[in-house]
C-alpha cells in the first residue's frame, strides 16, 4: 500500500528528482511535512502537505464470518491452483490456501465448493459506474469536464454517484473492486478512484482505504475532436503532446516553488507559500510517485511518445488503457513494466485509432512477458470480465499462442491490482490479503459460469441463492418489474 | 502456430480454388455432430452434403459422393451459419467516419423509401472478420437519426405542409446479405421496413408518444388511400400527401402486411400499444429490443409477434428499460415467443459475439436449443427466408460452420466456414495482424506479409 507519511512522500520526491536531475530541479530536502517546526502555519486548507486526504474512506466491511471454502478448483489469481482445493477466511483475510489436506480452523463456516470454481474477487482497472451511470441522462453525465485540456484538478469521487445500479449488477458478475477514471475528452482528465463494490450512500463508504489515486490522460483523437472542434488547443496530436509537456513544465516548477517555500520554513526565514493550485497538486503528485498515470491510448506509435514524455519530465506510466495496439509494442511494456488494460475480445472499428484492434492483443503482450489486464470500460460489460478474459484465450489457442487458465484469471485479478496499485491488498488469493472472493458455478472461462458468492473483505457481498443478499440501489426500489428479481 | 495457421488458410484457399474448377460450391463435410436446427435435429456422428452451393444429404448413414471436396471435421460440431440480425455488415466501414456510414441517412424527403441494399459494400473488412466467427447471413438494418440528441438539432415538429422535417418517421429498407467471398452478397434486398418507436420515435413527432401514434396511423392511411387512388394521385386529384411519392410506394407492402415492420421499441407500455397498432393497422411486426418484453410477455405471444433482443441488456439504462432483466430472453421463451438475438453493439465490428450472448441466455435459463434458434432459423423466420438458410436439411442453401467445441463457449472457435457451398478462406485482416506482431523480424513488420 502506498503509504500516505509525510516522510514517504519525502523519499519518493528525492527519488523522483533523483530520476530527473537533467531537470535540474531543487536539490534540497524535502520537509516530512508543514511540521510543527513551521513557524507560522499556512491557513487550513492552503497546504497541500497538511490536506493530502481530504475526502479519506469510511469504509467499514459488511457483516462477517469466518469461512472456509471447500473441494473447489481452487484458481489463485497469481499463477496457482489447487484443484480439490480450500480457502480459508479469517477476519476478512485470506489466511490459507492449499490443497485437501489445508486445515479448516474450528468455528469457520463450511461451504461446499464441491464441481465449483474459486479465484479471487474480479478487478476492473477501467470503469465509469456512477459517473456516467443508469439511467444515462444528461443530468446524470459526470464524466468527462470538457472545459479546458488539462483538468487535472477534478476527481472522479466527487461525481460519483453511489446509487448507480450498475454497482450491483457488477457485483453479481464477482467484481469487488473497480477504478473509477474521468472520461477521456481532456488531454489531462483528472483524478481517478478506487473503489470496494459495496453499497453505500456515500462515496466515501466505498473508497478503498488508502489505495494511491490514478491520473487519467488521453492520447489521441479525443482530445482534438473536443477542442479542435472549438478552435481551441488541441486540434492535433502535436497539440496533445505540447500540452502534455507544458502541464509538467508547470508541475515541475510548481514543485520547485514548495520546495524552496519549505526549505526556507525549515532555516527560519521568511517565506510567501505559493499558492496551492488543484491542478498542479495532482501533477506534481505524480512527479513525486504518489499518484499512478492511467494513460487512455490507442496506437502504438502514440504510446511510444507517451513514453518519451515520461522520460523527459521523470515520471512513470503504469497502465495504458484500451491500449488497441500494445501488440505492436509487447516487448517495450514488457521492459518498461507497464500494464495495458485492454479488452479481451478485441474491440475495434469504432474510430480509425481502434481499428487495429484485435483479439489476439492479449496473448501476443502475455507471450512477450508483458502485463495482460482485461477491463471493461462499459457498464454492461463489466458484468462478465471472465468471459472477456475467456475470448481473448480462445484467440491465443486459435493462434497457436499457448496461455495457461492459471495464467488468464490473472488478467482480471492480479494484474489489475498491480495497475491499481494494490496487489499487496488484494488480487491473489494468498495469505494475508483481503478476502475478495469469488465461487463460480462453473469453470470461469465458460459461459455458463455465474458467481454463485462474491465475498468481500470475507464478508458475503453477494448469494445468487440468497435474495437478502441482492443489493439493490434507492434508484432502483419500486421501480417497474424489480420485484421478481 | 502461425506459421501452421498460415499453411490451413492457404490450403483453404487452395481447396476453394480447386473446388471452383472442378464443382463449384460442391463439399461433403464427414465426421461431425451435426445439430441441423432442421426436421432431423441432431445427428450425433454423421456426413453433410451440398452440391451446387444447397444442402443435398444430412445423415449419419450418408456418405460423401466421389469427386466432391470432403472436410473431415474430426469430431466437431457443425452448426448452420449464424444469422445476425439488426447488423450493419457491409454498410459501416469507420463509425467515427461519416462518409464511410450507409445504414444512416437524414434526408428532409426520403424516409421509408430508404434501401440499404444499393449502398452495401462487400468489400468492408469487417465481412471476413465476421465470418471467421461462425457469421455466414446478416439482416442488415437501416439506423434511425431519431435519438434525443438528434432531436435537440432538428426541427422535429412532424407533418405540414411542407412534409417532414428532418429526421423522417422510418428509418428505411433491411436487406439480407450473405457473407460469402465475392461482390453479390445481396440475398434479398428490401426485406423490412424499420422505424423507431418509444422515445427516439416520438421525438420524430414532436417529442411526446401519443403524437406518433397518430401520426402514424395518419401515414398509414395516405398509403391506403393513395394505393386506391393511384391514378388520381398522379393527376393531382389527392388531397395533398404528407409523404414522398417514393415513401408512399415504398409502405404498401406494409400497409398490406406483405413486409414486416421492425419496430424498435422497449418499454412495457410501448410494446403495448406497439401491439395495438399493429392489430388496428393489420401490420405484420417484429419487436426490436424489447428490454422489458418479459413484462407483457403473454401478449407478445399471443399476438404471435416474433422478438429481436440483446440477452446481455440488463441495466436501467433509460426511462424506458428499468425493467431490463438478463432473464428477459428466457421469460419470453417459456410464453411461447420467438426470439432472434443481436449483438451489443450494432452488428459489425464485434458481431462475432453474437454466439457467446447466446450463450448468456442460456446461462440464465433459455433452454440450449432456444438459444441455437435464436441465432440461426429463427432470424431467417422472422424475415421469410427459412426456406432458403438457418437450418441444415435437404434443399437449403450450404452454409455451415465447424466448430472445435460448443459453439456457445467463448473458448470454441470456427475451424471451417462454408457459405452456399464454398469453404471460405478462414483468414481476415485482424488474423493478419496477429501473425506479423506475433512473429519477430530483422526487417519491419512492414515486410512481413
Amino acid at each position: 500500500m502506498r503509504l500516505r507519511s509525510g516522510v514517504a512522500i519525502a523519499a519518493l520526491l528525492a527519488a523522483a528528482l533523483a530520476a530527473c536531475a537533467t531537470t535540474g530541479g531543487t536539490t534540497g530536502q524535502t520537509p516530512a511535512s508543514s511540521s510543527a517546526a513551521s513557524p507560522a502555519p499556512l491557513l487550513q486548507g492552503l497546504d497541500p502537505a497538511t490536506t493530502l486526504d481530504p475526502f479519506p474512506s469510511t469504509y467499514q466491511p459488511l457483516p462477517r464470518r469466518d469461512a472456509a471454502i471447500v473441494g473447489a478448483t481452487v484458481f489463485t489469481g497469481d499463477g496457482r491452483r489447487f484443484d480439490n482445493g480450500v480457502v480459508v477466511m479469517q477476519d476478512g483475510r485470506i489466511t490459507a490456501v492449499g490443497g485437501a489436506d489445508t486445515p479448516i480452523p474450528a468455528g469457520a463456516q463450511r461451504i461446499d465448493g464441491r464441481g465449483r470454481f474459486v479465484t479471487p474477487g474480479v478487478i476492473d482497472a477501467h470503469s465509469h459506474l456512477g459517473v456516467y451511470p443508469s439511467p444515462g441522462i444528461a443530468a446524470t453525465s459526470d464524466g468527462n469536464e470538457m472545459t479546458g485540456p488539462n483538468q487535472a484538478g477534478v476527481w472522479s469521487e466527487h461525481a460519483l454517484w453511489p446509487q448507480d445500479p450498475g454497482f450491483n449488477r457488477a457485483r453479481e458478475g464477482g467484481v469487488t473492486t473497480l477504478m473509477i477514471l474521468p472520461g477521456s475528452g481532456n488531454l489531462f482528465g483528472g483524478r481517478s478512484v478506487t473503489v470496494r463494490n459495496v453499497p453505500s450512500v456515500s462515496m466515501q463508504g466505498m473508497k478503498f482505504p488508502g489505495a494511491p489515486y490514478g491520473l487519467k490522460m488521453a492520447c489521441g483523437e479525443n482530445p482534438p475532436r473536443t477542442y479542435g472542434a472549438r478552435n481551441q488547443s488541441p486540434a492535433t496530436g502535436m497539440g496533445n503532446v505540447a500540452g502534455y509537456r507544458t502541464g509538467w513544465i508547470e508541475a515541475q516548477n510548481y514543485r520547485r516553488r514548495w520546495d524552496e517555500y519549505r526549505q526556507k520554513v525549515e532555516r527560519g526565514e521568511r517565506a510567501d507559500p505559493p499558492t496551492r493550485d488543484l491542478r498542479l497538486e495532482t501533477l506534481a503528485g505524480v512527479l513525486s510517485g504518489d499518484i499512478l498515470v492511467q494513460n487512455h491510448c490507442y496506437r502504438a506509435d502514440e504510446m511510444m511518445l507517451m513514453l518519451d514524455v515520461a522520460r523527459e519530465f521523470g515520471y512513470r506510466i503504469t497502465t495504458f488503457h484500451h491500449a488497441s495496439e500494445a501488440y505492436k509494442i509487447a516487448p517495450v511494456l514488457a521492459r518498461e513494466n507497464i500494464c495495458s488494460a485492454i479488452w479481451g475480445s478485441g474491440w475495434w472499428g469504432f474510430k480509425l485509432e481502434s481499428f487495429d484492434g484485435i483479439e489476439e492483443n492479449a496473448a501476443i503482450l502475455q507471450q512477450a512477458g508483458a502485463c495482460v489486464v482485461i477491463h471493461s470500460d462499459d457498464a454492461n460489460l463489466i458484468q462478465r470480465l471472465n468471459q472477456e478474459t475467456a475470448m481473448a484465450v480462445s484467440a491465443a489457442r486459435r493462434a497457436g499462442i499457448e496461455v495457461s487458465d492459471e495464467q488468464a484469471i490473472s488478467w482480471f485479478t492480479l494484474n489489475p491490482a498491480r495497475a491499481l496499485g494494490i496487489a499487496d491488498q488484494t488480487g491473489s488469493l494468498t495469505p494475508g490479503k483481503r478476502a475478495d472472493v469469488v465461487l463460480w458455478s462453473a469453470h470461469p472461462l465458460s459461459v455458463y459460469a455465474r458467481a454463485d458468492q462474491v465475498f468481500i473483505d470475507g464478508a458475503v457481498a453477494f448469494d445468487r441463492s440468497d435474495p437478502r443478499t441482492r443489493a439493490a440501489s434507492d434508484y432502483e426500489l419500486g421501480q417497474p418489474g424489480r420485484e421478481p428479481r | 502456430m502461425f506459421a501452421k495457421l498460415k499453411t490451413l488458410a492457404a490450403a483453404a484457399a487452395l481447396s476453394l480454388v480447386c473446388a471452383s474448377a472442378a464443382h463449384a460450391q460442391d463439399v461433403a463435410v464427414t465426421n461431425a455432430r451435426i445439430i441441423t436446427m432442421g426436421p432431423q435435429g441432431t445427428v450425433e456422428r454423421g456426413t453433410i452434403v451440398i452440391r451446387g452451393g444447397r444442402v443435398t444429404a444430412v445423415g449419419a448413414d450418408v456418405r460423401a459422393p466421389d469427386g466432391v471436396q470432403v472436410i473431415d471435421a474430426q469430431g466437431g460440431t457443425v452448426t448452420p451459419g449464424i444469422v445476425a440480425v439488426d447488423s450493419a455488415l457491409g454498410g459501416l466501414e469507420l463509425s467515427s467516419e461519416v462518409s464511410t456510414n450507409d445504414v444512416l441517412q437524414s434526408s428532409n424527403t426520403l424516409s421509408a423509401a430508404f434501401d440499404v441494399s444499393w449502398g452495401l459494400d462487400p468489400d468492408s473488412v469487417a465481412i471476413p472478420v465476421a465470418r471467421l466467427g461462425g457469421i455466414t447471413r446478416a439482416i442488415v438494418m437501416p439506423q434511425h437519426a431519431g435519438a434525443a440528441a438528434l432531436a435537440h438539432e432538428h426541427d422535429t415538429a412532424g407533418a405540414g405542409a411542407g412534409g417532414f422535417h428532418t429526421p423522417g418517421m422510418f428509418a428505411g429498407q433491411a436487406a439480407a446479405i450473405h457473407l460469402g467471398e465475392g461482390m453479390d452478397i445481396i440475398v434479398q434486398p428490401r426485406v423490412a421496413m424499420v422505424a423507431p418507436f418509444g422515445a427516439a420515435g416520438a421525438n420524430i413527432a414532436g417529442g411526446a408518444r401519443g403524437a406518433q401514434f397518430v401520426l402514424f396511423k395518419a401515414i398509414m392511411d395516405e398509403v391506403r388511400l393513395y394505393q386506391r387512388n393511384r391514378a388520381a394521385y398522379d393527376r393531382g386529384g389527392v388531397r395533398q400527401l404528407m409523404l414522398s411519392t417514393a415513401d408512399l410506394e415504398a409502405l404498401i407492402p406494409v400497409a398490406e402486411g406483405r413486409m414486416p415492420l421492425v419496430v424498435e421499441v422497449n418499454r412495457a407500455s410501448d410494446i403495448l400499444a406497439v401491439l395495438r397498432l399493429a392489430r388496428e393497422e393489420n401490420l405484420r411486426i417484429i419487436l426490436n429490443g424489447a428490454q422489458e418484453g418479459w413484462r407483457v410477455a403473454d401478449e407478445i405471444a399471443a399476438a404471435r409477434v416474433p422478438v429481436i433482443l440483446n440477452p446481455l441488456a440488463d441495466l436501467p439504462g433509460s426511462f424506458e428499460t428499468r425493467g431490463a432483466t438478463l432473464e428477459n430472453a428466457a421469460r419470453l421463451h417459456a410464453a411461447g415467443v420467438t426470439l432472434a438475438f443481436r449483438d451489443s453493439e450494432g452488428g459489425n465490428y464485434r458481431v462475432r459475439e453474437t454466439r457467446i450472448h447466446a450463450g448468456n441466455a442460456v446461462a440464465n435459463g433459455l433452454p440450449y436449443q432456444a438459444a441455437l434458434e435464436a441465432i440461426t432459423v429463427n432470424p431467417a423466420r422472422m424475415f421469410g427466408l427459412d426456406s432458403r438458410f438457418g437450418s441444415l436439411q435437404q434443399g437449403r442453401d450450404g452454409d455451415l460452420v465447424i466448430w472445435n467445441g460448443d459453439p456457445l463457449e467463448p473458448l470454441t472457435w470456427a475451424t471451417q466456414v462454408v457459405i452456399r457451398g464454398v469453404p471460405q478462406p478462414m483468414d481476415a485482416r485482424n488474423l493478419q495482424l496477429a501473425r506479423r506482431y506475433a512473429q519477430g523480424g530483422v526487417y519491419p513488420p512492414a515486410y512481413r506479409n
